[in-house]
């Protein structure tokens, strides 16, 4: 009688759903901080989709090569990709740079940290401050929310002569109008979340300088707020393709 | 607060495999071909040369390499390949009502494409 079975129901249970431990082994901030970025993407998701049913529910659409066709400081018209191409690798250097923030935080290497997270706060700031150059740019061809550069004439000639510039094919200031406002306000919305992570950026670096991480033991936030700067560029990978490609 | 601060210490050093260096790199050299290569197409071979003309074949090609970057992006810089299966399956499987969302606009784009300029009242000016 030296040893005793233990029925079923006593066992102790140890699957991932048994508790005591996070079934993915994921710490719990870090789950929600995915989560977060799901309901994200689908709001993202949500804006490009009505984007596209709108441009192909239309007969005619602003041709990208058009509007955007300039590159600040160097060329007033004929580049057109440049300057959103240059913004793109802006954004993903940015991306590589905070990767390699979080592999320095696995090594526990404050210095290198607090380096590649100054890098990745600078690609932002530099990302934003192209997007305020294209949207001043915009601004002042006469694009804003709710105005095209047509908006107040009421001449028909002087309507077409006004959009003209844009259109490859016939003109339509529904089209224009619609195309103004969708990329004010996707661009925009894919700003503030670039200037937000810019912040989050900031707080996590001044933490980092202050030893925060070094008296937990552990760089861990500097992934999750890693997390949410991927997936700003990821959205900006969407944004390019549907408002200059496609 | 320690007790958290443990465990969440020992979940980092769990998830530490997997993106070294090196690995960093080439991903980001993959990133840089993929867009590079978006790049060629829209400016050189559509915009330049007229090889390809603006339409369903371009985009699609888009579209695949955006999806391509997109992959790359999440499962490596955002770490999700390494991660426990179930979650994967968790955080994708949910795109699910996206693919259907774009079918649908898809197909309600169309009907109105087609059909809305019939109405006598279409104000397209």
């Amino acid at each position: 009688m030296s040893t005793t079975t233990v029925s079923h129901l006593d066992k102790v249970k140890d699957g991932p759903w048994s508790g005591g431990k996070s079934p993915w082994n994921l710490e719990y901030g870090k789950i929600m901080m995915w989560f977060f970025l799901v309901s994200d993407a689908f709001t993202f998701s949500a804006f490009l989709i009505y984007y596209g049913a709108q441009k192909f529910a239309q007969p005619t659409w602003i041709d990208a090569d058009k509007i955007f066709q300039s590159v600040p400081g160097i060329a007033d018209s004929g580049q057109p990709l440049v300057f959103v191409g240059i913004m793109t690798f802006i954004l993903i250097m940015s991306s590589v740079t905070m990767v390699l923030a979080v592999e320095a935080g696995h090594r526990n290497s404050k210095q290198e940290v607090v380096k590649w997270m100054l890098w990745t706060i600078l690609g932002g700031l530099c990302f934003i401050g192209c997007q305020a150059i294209e949207w001043s740019h915009l601004h002042h061809q006469g694009f804003w929310f709710g105005r095209n550069p047509a908006t107040g004439l009421t001449d028909p000639d002087a309507i077409a002569a006004a959009l003209q510039p844009y259109f490859t094919k016939e003109i339509s200031y529904t089209a224009a109008l619609q195309f103004s406002n969708l990329f004010f306000t996707i661009t925009g919305f894919h700003g503030l979340h670039v200037s937000i992570g810019i912040l989050l950026n900031i707080i996590v670096l001044f933490m980092t300088l202050n030893n925060t991480f070094e008296r937990r033991g552990t760089y861990l936030m500097i992934e999750k707020v890693g997390l949410y700067w991927h997936f700003v560029d990821l959205v900006w990978v969407f944004v390019f393709t549907f408002f200059y490609l496609i | 607060m320690a007790h958290h601060d443990h465990i969440a210490a020992h979940d980092a050093q769990e998830h530490g495999e997997g993106m070294d260096k090196k690995r960093i790199w080439s991903v980001f050299f993959v990133l840089l071909a993929l867009t590079a290569l978006e790049f060629l197409i829209a400016l050189g071979f559509v915009h330049h040369w007229g090889i390809l003309q603006k339409g369903a074949l371009v985009n699609t090609i888009y579209i695949a390499l955006t999806l391509l970057k997109a992959y790359y992006i999440v499962a490596f810089f955002m770490h999700l390949k390494f991660e426990k299966s179930s979650f994967i399956v968790i955080c994708s499987i949910v795109f699910i009502f996206i693919v259907y969302f774009i079918t649908l606009l898809l197909i309600e784009g169309g009907y109105l494409l087609h059909h809305l300029h019939e109405h006598p009242l279409y104000p397209n000016k």
